[in-house]
């Protein structure tokens, strides 16, 4: 099978299950593909023993009987996420070559599905972007116009998948990094509640917000994914949530309670914010999420209008909350222990400011610099105490307007993917494109992106699909639904 | 309010970077623009409101979770060095530290 | 609240706080399962997590907060239903994660205090609080060609920094003070209290004034790692601070070091920008929250206090006030004390032997109660034999030597293979004094001509020829009766 890459998860799985192909043929034909197609920057390292040991090993087990929906099938990881084997970069210069002595506890999850580590895929530095152009090693772009960024900061996991050479990738999302780079490569992604996902081995961007998701072709692939993702991990992180893991493939293609099979979403309620639909998002995207939305009227659900009346103190609540922490966060590399070490300097003071001044870009120098000054002395209460003030307010808008619809959807992004290089001369200009996502991170809620057609320049748009916490399985059946009646989300781009 | 360059150095200080000077007047320029959008925080009322640390704690309390106090941990320093800058004797190298 | 009127230091009236920092005895780390022994190769004993390595995070260790719910049972504190932990944040080689997860504005235990006997007078220092935090690594300063080695077993060891209001008034309530805490926190098995290895750390903060004027500026004295240095610290500080303002030079705030060979204290390389610790709550760590159950659990199994077992010897043995503080040390001299009294049924003269015969044994060996080598009931039994007349009290000291040095252990044959036996045979003692009496005739004369001298020369004589086994009181009356 030389095609195999345009399978998806679930039919990856079922070929190599069926013997069909195997997962070492699976793994060697889309290692293959990605170096092929390196001109993307989608990756930024392999360990091809490591890989086809792995897909042995799936092989093995299949051979002795054994099935599962990830058994065999290569993914690839953000290198965000810590690994054996592969180095860990986090998009820094500062971990050039890191590598880590323990794998981060969604990576051993889905290696004990079975799931095969294609290589680790680029991003913004430290999770710091929505263009992908922040990473030290290559911009990554956009398999639809490789003169447009892929989105970011998950850019790399985006592009992959879209180009096709893999079928499916970890992500993070802290802000929007998971929905916003779907969106901008028409593929699928959720971010779910936050504390789902284990956060112990993600190199860590703002502690209260990062959380970790799947990004694939289909809402029900990252089902399948996030199945294997999700739980509480009791031993290592002390912000997973003590919720059972779930099958969020339980709910797919069934009808909601009370609905029919010809309108399976009957009964439904879709919240639209006045706030996401008004003239800061561009009419092409409009357009495209109108069309998406009177698909969903046809599936049986009505559109009722909500307000999230602090969407726009979404943007500096954020970017206060998120760098403050990050400020922290990014306080170990210091170049004593692991990382970038400058090669010259005069004493100890001298060796952390040229060690983190060259280890760092200028995006997460910037967000350094704020979150500094906004924990200092004089300043923490007029800034970061009244973010998180006004953070609970937002959360609490969410959960008002819970009480009137059971899922809130809108554009992910106001406008499609941009031009490589068009906003990178401006960082507030990128923050409030962030405009849509930002919200969702701040409570904790889960949320998705859906393809849901094109817009200027023909470049994807995607459809933002936001649940109540821990409602991950009806967001996921929702998404579905609307992809068993579109086929925005099997559209290839052009060569690929 | 706006930020002066002397903030910038302090700030800079304070989170170890070295900033050149046209590095710290550019820094000036994009903090700046970026409080500007931070002012309209302030016509937010928000006399007792209880900062949210933990997003799910808006729908139930959060509490910490304790483990038993068990060593388990064995010694993995080789790994755990591996990448590190300068190590001689198993310890970690800095410039001399003087108190 | 400080109930003694200040003593006065050439006009000033000295003021003292104090921070402890005491390493909880707990078998890992605060947030690692790394284990916290003491003296292993270096960085053995950092695992990723103390090594903040990425994508680490914090798991609380139950054991430590355990540990805070009985410093605070047994100080009479407040403990928080709910606490918080933050981030204290700052740059320096031996703090892996460049900030120090700690307490700020919610600590674990609240309010509470000490009290203590300086001298006869009793002494209460209040507490502010005792919050839990994270131990930094150590840098090694011996030389590396001109660099430093940092060695991390240490981070992430549990603390408590117990934190006192400014009531001391001169170094002697301080050190008593700090004995007195370091009692306490032994005693109920939460730190192992040893000093040299830095288990138990004291600051002291030190400021002087005109009495009845404001608080003066404070220096802050670090790592004082025994009570001697801690006495001879403060004083150094306290003279310092009063001939600077003596000389007209206003006090900075500062942290200093004591250095033991020059006995002087000196100004530590100020960290740049110290200041500014940017705390802001950790949110890799929920809230701390205990249940009431658990302090009553905790409750349950705590061990008597040493003031309020020093009470109850008072009362249940009449033990004076002086013993009952001497022989509650520690559990195990308590326990040994307790035992011997009990078994015994002569507790005075239980606690004269253990505050004497036992201690100069144990200080000349240099060793702890825990290695007494006389059993509290085999010393009971010597007690008995004591009490019911059979050995004289140095007698009773020659049979301890033995039972110490193993060259016997049951009382009784010692007493007998030594020939100690008190005579109390007053046949054979008569005859004795009979033969005494006829061989000094003279001095039984001087005796009746009204020399009374003469009649405790006799009784030596009458001692010396029954080679000691004599009762002496029995001598007395014998000897007495015949001079009539």
């Amino acid at each position: 099978m030389n095609e195999l890459h345009h399978l998806g998860v679930a039919e990856l799985a079922a070929a190599i299950a069926d013997k069909k192909t195997s997962s070492v043929e699976a793994a060697q034909h889309l290692l293959a593909r990605a170096k092929e197609h390196q001109n993307l920057g989608a990756y930024l390292a392999f360990n091809e023993d490591l890989t086809l040991a792995q897909a042995q090993a799936a092989d093995a087990r299949i051979a002795a009987g054994e099935r599962g929906p990830l058994l065999g099938v290569p993914l690839a990881h953000k290198d965000i996420f810590v690994t054996q084997g592969f180095p860990t970069t986090a998009g820094s210069k500062m971990l050039a070559g890191y590598q880590s002595p323990f794998d981060a506890t969604v990576v051993s999850q889905l290696a004990a599905a079975g799931a095969v580590t294609l290589g680790k895929l680029n991003c913004d530095e430290f999770a710091m972007g929505s263009g992908n152009d922040n990473s030290a090693y290559a911009p990554v772009h956009n398999p639809w116009d490789t003169a447009r960024v892929p989105g970011g900061s998950s850019g790399g996991s985006a592009a992959a998948v879209a180009a096709r050479l893999v079928p499916a990738a970890t992500g993070t999302d802290t802000g929007g990094s998971i929905r916003q780079p779907a969106s901008f490569t028409g593929i699928t992604g959720i971010k779910p509640t936050y504390g789902r996902c284990s956060r112990y081995g993600m190199v860590a961007f703002a502690s209260s917000l990062d959380q970790a998701g799947p990004m694939a072709r289909s809402a029900a692939d990252c089902a399948t994914l996030l199945s294997a993702m999700a739980g509480p991990d009791i031993d290592r992180d002390s912000t997973s949530l003590d919720h059972p893991a779930e099958d969020y493939t339980r709910l797919l293609g069934l009808a909601r309670e009370g609905a029919m099979a010809a309108m399976p979403l009957k009964g439904l309620r879709i919240g639209l914010p006045t706030e996401f639909f008004g003239a800061g998002c561009a009419p092409d995207v409009l357009a495209a999420v109108r069309a998406a939305l009177s698909e969903y009227e046809k599936l049986g659900a009505t559109l009722v209008d909500i307000s999230l009346p602090r969407t726009e103190l979404s943007i500096p609540v954020y970017y206060i909350i998120a760098p403050a922490e990050a400020s922290s966060n990014l306080s170990r590399f210091d170049g004593v222990k692991f990382g970038h070490r400058a090669a010259k300097f005069d004493d100890l003071a001298d060796m952390y400011k040229k060690s983190r001044s060259e280890g760092f870009g200028p995006e997460v120098q910037r967000r350094i610099m704020i979150g500094t000054y906004v924990l200092s002395h004089g300043y923490y209460d007029a800034y970061y105490l009244k973010a998180q003030q006004i953070r609970r307010l937002i959360a609490q808008d969410f959960q008002q307007a819970f009480t009137q619809c059971d899922v809130i959807a809108g554009p992910v992004a106001p406008t499609v993917a941009w031009k490589i290089g068009e906003k990178s001369d401006d960082p507030v200009a990128n923050y409030l494109a962030d405009i849509y996502t930002l919200s969702t991170s701040l409570a904790g809620l889960p949320g998705m992106s859906v393809p849901a057609g094109f817009g200027a320049a023909n470049m994807p748009v995607g459809l933002q699909l936001v649940g109540n916490y821990f409602k991950e399985g009806e967001l996921l059946q929702t998404a579905h639904a609307f992809q068993q009646a579109t086929d925005w989300h099997t559209r290839a781009p052009q060569g690929f | 309010m706006s930020l002066t360059l002397s903030d910038i150095g302090r700030i800079a200080n304070l989170a170890r970077l070295e900033l050149s000077g046209t590095q710290s007047e550019r820094m000036l320029g994009q903090l700046n623009g970026f409080f500007d959008i931070v002012e309209q925080m302030n016509a937010v009322d928000t006399t007792g409101v209880e900062p949210l640390a933990h997003p799910t704690a808006v729908i139930d309390h959060v509490s910490l979770r304790l483990r038993p106090d068990v060593a388990s941990e064995p010694n993995n320093r080789e790994a755990n060095q591996k990448s590190a800058p300068a190590v001689e004797r198993g310890l970690f190298l800095v410039p001399k530290v003087i108190e | 609240m400080s109930s003694s009127k200040s003593l006065l230091v050439h006009g000033y009236e000295v003021v003292i706080g104090f921070e402890t920092h005491a390493q909880l005895a707990t078998q890992s780390k605060i947030f690692s399962r790394a284990p916290t022994a003491f003296g292993a190769e270096p960085n053995t004993q950092a695992c990723a997590v103390d090594l903040a390595l990425p994508g680490t995070l914090p798991v609380m260790n139950r054991g430590a907060v355990e540990h805070a719910i009985r410093l605070g049972l047994a100080l009479g504190s407040h403990i928080a239903e709910q606490s918080v932990f933050a981030r204290k944040n700052y740059f320096y080689p031996d703090l892996p994660k460049g900030y120090q997860i700690s307490q700020f504005e919610i600590p674990v235990v609240q309010g509470g205090e000490v009290s203590f006997f300086l001298g006869d007078e009793k002494k209460t220092v209040r507490l502010v609080r005792a919050h839990l935090e994270e131990d930094a690594g150590k840098s090694l300063h011996e030389e590396f060609h001109g660099m430093s080695g940092i060695d991390l077993n240490r981070a992430g060891t549990p603390l408590l920094e117990i934190v006192t209001e400014p009531d001391m008034r001169s170094s002697a309530e301080a050190v008593a003070y700090a004995k007195e805490l370091h009692k306490t926190v032994t005693w109920i098995g939460i730190c192992d209290g040893n000093m040299q290895e830095g288990s138990f750390r004291c600051d002291a903060n030190v400021s002087v004034r005109k009495p009845g004027a404001e608080l003066g500026t404070r220096r802050e004295i670090k790592n004082l790692n025994s009570f001697k240095f801690m006495q001879q610290a403060i004083d150094y500080e306290v003279r310092w601070q009063i001939e600077q303002i003596e000389d007209g030079h206003a006090i900075q705030q500062a942290t200093v070091l004591f250095d033991p060979d020059t006995g002087e204290t000196r100004a530590m390389r100020t960290k740049e920008d110290a200041a500014d610790y940017r705390y802001f709550p950790d949110p890799d760590l929920p809230p701390l929250v205990i249940a009431r159950d658990w302090v009553e659990q905790v409750k349950a199994n705590m061990p008597e206090l040493p003031r309020q077992m020093a009470e109850r010897l008072v009362r249940d043995y009449g033990l004076p006030e002086y013993d009952a503080t001497t022989v509650t040390q520690s559990p195990a001299m308590a326990a040994y004390f307790e035992t011997t009294a009990k078994a015994s049924g002569q507790a005075k003269m239980a606690s004269n032997w253990i505050m004497g015969e036992v201690s100069r044994r144990l200080n000349n060996e240099e060793k702890d109660i825990a290695q007494v080598p006389v059993s509290a009931d085999t010393l009971a039994a010597l007690l008995k034999r004591i009490a019911d007349g059979t050995v004289s009290n140095n007698a009773a000291k020659q049979v301890m030597d033995a039972l110490w040095s193993g060259e016997g252990q049951d009382v009784d044959a010692v007493i007998e293979a030594k020939g100690l036996k008190q005579m109390n045979d007053s046949g054979a003692l008569e005859k004795i004094i009979d033969e005494v009496m006829a061989a000094n005739a003279p001095m039984v004369e001087q005796f009746r001509a009204g020399k009374d001298k003469a009649f405790n020369a006799l009784v030596g004589l009458v001692m010396k020829a029954s080679k000691g086994k004599a009762n002496p009181q029995q001598a007395n009356d014998l000897l007495k009766q015949k001079l009539q």
